[in-house]
């Protein structure tokens, strides 16, 4: 399996596209750092921006990078090696490039700048992110076939997390606002794990004042060192979950 | 050696392989023969595990190879389009294959990879060869493991005739050591010198499994294609 992973790294560490990822968080992370005069607050505005980057490059990097290794993966399952194996060495070398890519790109500047739990808070959920991406990426192609939809579902995918579950969330919340519905809320946001990234950070942020009431209640979730662990609990599900049905699916393909 | 019972495949609607069963043995040469899309790769295919079949099962000496994937350190394959990663080159390409599938005791068989003269050409790139060096990749890929099975998929479609005669006078050298070689091909002529054993397969079923000097004398025909052009036609009949 290390080696498999070692192949797979070298060729994706070649990629220029993966270098220009790099170059690009660095570039941004460091002006914004740079630019506020307080380092909590260039978090804030980081946040924004890697929360939407952060998942786009990586459902949509790695959906390219497993249809353009179908000849590798064909190569390799005529070999005397478990498809399993296999499966989950692409998994870990593309996962393991990306959270790379995200720890050089944002990582350095945040621990440079931001060495606070919540600077650290943002660094797991950034690289949770990553990982999390390339799981729903491996899923994706390895149901459908044919690249051009299955980069098109990636795409789908990416847009549904961070624009289309906030506005299904915020259309149940005002037809049902006659309701106690800020309970649920805690249950939904574990549905999304951007959204769940996103409200632990804020939180840590001690803004969540500024949420009003379901802050409140975030907070009281969340907040706690019970609640951090249950949703980083819950990051590592949505890690674990879509990587394990794609291997089991993986295992049965024709190749 | 290899068995396999009651195999069926079944891509959307149509039957790819429909209850074929074969039993192949050590020191056998079997040719796999029939019209195109009747079959043939897909039993290669599921024999190697690459495509998972619906019903029925085959078995790698005595082992089921449903959740095994061990014995295909014994089976050489060469496929009929062989696909490798663009933009590694061949001597990365050697260098991997035998870094995932080498141990260090064991003897690898580099004969190929000299005749064919692909030490020249170790630094070029996947994408930029063509068909037929891709096809001496190929070729030098199964063979180099001294593996006990080789399955060969058309091995000399897209091979000029010195690089197809090299290719045959090893098969034939290979066959000689005992080894179990089921090969495909749609160029009757070239099969006459290597095979032992004919299988016919057409519409994904298996029409028969026979020895060759059987198949000899029940058509009276000394040439495999005629042999099998007068089987084909009392078929049809």
């Amino acid at each position: 399996m290390k080696k498999i992973i070692k192949y797979v790294m070298i060729d994706i560490l070649r990629n220029k596209i993966m270098l220009a990822y790099t170059v690009f968080l660095l570039l941004i992370s460091l002006s914004i750092f740079n630019l506020e005069d307080n380092s909590a607050k260039g978090l804030l505005s980081l946040l924004n921006i890697i929360l939407i980057v952060v998942p786009l490059v990586s459902i949509l990097f790695s959906a390219i990078y497993v249809y353009n290794s179908a000849e590798f993966l064909e190569l390799l399952a005529s070999q005397p090696l478990k498809r399993r194996t296999l499966w989950l060495s692409i998994f870990s070398g593309v996962a393991g490039s990306l959270a790379l890519a995200f720890f050089v790109g944002a990582g350095i500047p945040i621990l440079l700048y931001e060495a606070t739990p919540t600077g650290f808070i943002m660094l797991g959920c950034g690289i949770l992110l990553s990982v999390i991406f390339v799981s729903v990426a491996m899923l994706a192609t390895v149901k459908i076939r044919d690249k051009a939809k299955g980069i098109g579902v990636a795409i789908l995918l990416w847009l549904y997390f961070s624009l289309l579950f906030d506005g299904l969330v915020m259309f149940l919340l005002f037809q049902f606002a006659d309701y106690p519905l800020d309970k649920a809320m805690v249950g939904v946001s574990l549905l999304n794990p951007i959204d769940l990234s996103r409200i632990l950070i804020l939180l840590k942020m001690d803004i969540s004042a500024m949420m009003g009431y379901t802050g409140a209640i975030f907070k009281n979730y969340f907040g706690t060192s019970s609640g951090l662990l249950l949703s980083g609990m819950v990051l590592l599900l949505w890690i674990v979950m879509p990587l394990w049905l794609s291997v089991r699916k993986f295992n049965r393909k024709d190749l | 050696m290899i068995i396999a019972s009651n195999v069926s495949k079944q891509f959307g609607k149509l039957k790819a392989l429909d209850n074929v069963s074969v039993t192949c043995n050590k020191g056998e040469c079997i040719a796999l023969i029939g019209p195109n899309g009747s079959g043939k790769t897909t039993l290669i295919k599921t024999i190697l595990g690459m495509v998972v079949c619906d019903n029925g099962f085959i078995t790698f000496n005595e082992k089921n190879i449903l959740h095994d994937w061990q014995y295909r350190a014994n089976i050489g394959y060469m496929p009929q389009i062989g696909r490798y990663p663009e933009n590694m080159s061949i001597g990365q390409i050697l260098d991997m294959m035998k870094d995932i599938r080498g141990n260090k005791n064991q003897i690898l068989d580099e004969d190929l990879v000299q005749q064919f003269k692909l030490n020249d050409l170790l630094h070029k790139r996947m994408r930029t060869l063509s068909g037929g060096t891709r096809q001496k990749v190929s070729a030098a890929l199964a063979f180099l493991f001294n593996p006990d099975v080789l399955i060969l998929d058309e091995p000399t479609a897209g091979l000029d005739p010195v690089s197809a005669e090299i290719l045959k006078e090893k098969i034939i050298t290979e066959k000689t050591k005992g080894k179990l070689i089921l090969v495909t091909s749609h160029i009757l002529s070239e099969l006459d010198e290597l095979v032992t054993q004919v299988i016919y397969m057409q519409d994904g079923r298996l029409q028969f499994h026979k020895n060759i000097a059987t198949l000899r004398a029940e058509t009276g025909q000394e040439k495999l294609s005629k042999a099998i052009a007068s089987v084909m036609l009392k078929m049809s009949l």
